[in-house]
């Protein structure tokens, strides 16, 4: 649910990225958190445990710049991804208006990446959204390890939507992919309000 | 599209400004602002300066949910007020028009029995503008058809790529 305030000229879009657990959600969001100049960011709210797993959710306000005069916001959640937290990931998922699938391409995780990808689904449903027509990019992140899964069979497993979607290659850890994937969902979220009404 | 798209006018937004700088002054607080449940901030009035009032608006709205989702588990629909109390400063959390949150912060120099008050009142008000606003976005997208006017309409690739240019 956009949020467009006419009166200060802003838009306001949310973010979420979502994924199974240790796939580097939070990865992501540090990494734009320390490439962003200082200007353009807010503080990085990371609602974590103690051993740095997330518990509700991280937060990073992004100020964009202006797109025809509007001041262009971008709010990115990520989600718990361990199991258990799926009372809170339906809660972040609220009013979301792209969501980001960060995979982990170790072929040992495949599982974990299609039970979550599921659980998206399911999840969206429940608050109203078709993962089939929300603006959607996947992320197969990790692409540096030793053992990691093809891109095709990974895009076969996790792209059920139209073939248009993005699908990026990333090292989080490194920065590659990242601004590229959230481009990419930033792209489609503008270009959804493009055909608002 | 799950819920209407929440689209704030300058009538309504001034409306909406006064309502909580008369409630800041009403309630004896500190701070008074306005958020919608997905933690976007509508706006703020009072000693703002060093608040950081957009993870203030993003944890708001979490722990709204959170408070809602316990709510459901033992059956009850919502809690409609939340109150947090500190040694200096407190917070007042309640929901207005089932779909913004109106929080206060305030010291000493208030009371929880005042701030209770005073946002009752405020929430009238602001439950008639939220009304208006939404009977506004109705009306204005059936006068258009399906071609509701979107300032967007005309968004380029090259627009989106300036944005990401630095």
């Amino acid at each position: 649910m956009t949020f467009i305030n006419y009166a200060s000229r802003e838009i306001n879009c949310k973010i979420v990225y979502y994924g199974p657990g240790l796939c580097g959600k939070t990865t992501n969001l540090q990494w734009i958190y320390d490439k962003t100049n200082p200007g353009a960011k807010g503080k990085l709210i990371s609602l974590a445990t103690e051993t740095d797993r997330t518990l509700f959710f991280d937060f990073l306000p992004l100020e964009l710049g202006t797109v025809r005069g509007f001041k262009t916001r971008f709010h990115l959640y990520t989600v718990p991804g361990q199991v258990f937290y799926d009372a809170s990931r339906k809660l972040i998922l609220k009013g979301v208006d792209g969501v980001i699938f960060v995979a982990d391409s170790q072929v040992e995780r495949m599982d974990a990446n299609v039970e979550s990808l599921e659980n998206l689904m399911v999840n969206l449903k429940t608050q109203g959204y078709d993962l089939l027509s929300i603006p959607y990019v996947l992320q197969l992140n990790k692409r540096d390890l030793p053992n990691v899964a093809s891109v095709e069979e990974m895009t076969r497993l996790l792209l059920h939507k139209n073939p248009h979607e993005p699908v990026i290659e990333a090292v989080a850890m490194k920065g590659t992919g990242v601004f590229e994937t959230l481009k990419g969902v930033a792209k489609l979220v503008l270009s959804e309000l493009t055909k608002a009404g | 599209m799950a819920a209407p798209d929440i689209v704030m006018y300058e009538e309504e937004f001034n409306q909406i400004k006064q309502i909580i700088s008369k409630l800041r002054v009403d309630a004896n607080a500190k701070v008074v602002f306005l958020v919608d449940k997905n933690g976007q901030q509508i706006a703020a009035h009072g000693e703002i300066e060093n608040l950081d009032t957009t993870s203030l608006a993003s944890l708001t709205a979490g722990n709204v949910a959170a408070t809602d989702g316990l709510a459901r588990l033992i059956g009850e629909k919502e809690f409609s007020i939340l109150f947090h109390e500190g040694e200096r400063d407190n917070i007042h959390i309640s929901i207005v028009a089932q779909r913004v949150i109106l929080v206060v912060i305030f010291d000493e120099r208030s009371s929880l029995g005042l701030v209770r008050l005073r946002v009752k009142k405020a929430s009238q008000e602001l439950n008639d503008v939220f009304s208006r606003i939404m009977s506004k976005v109705e009306r204005e997208k059936q006068a258009a058809g399906t071609a509701f006017e979107s300032p967007f309409a005309e968004i380029t690739d090259e627009d989106i790529d300036s944005l990401f240019s630095e």
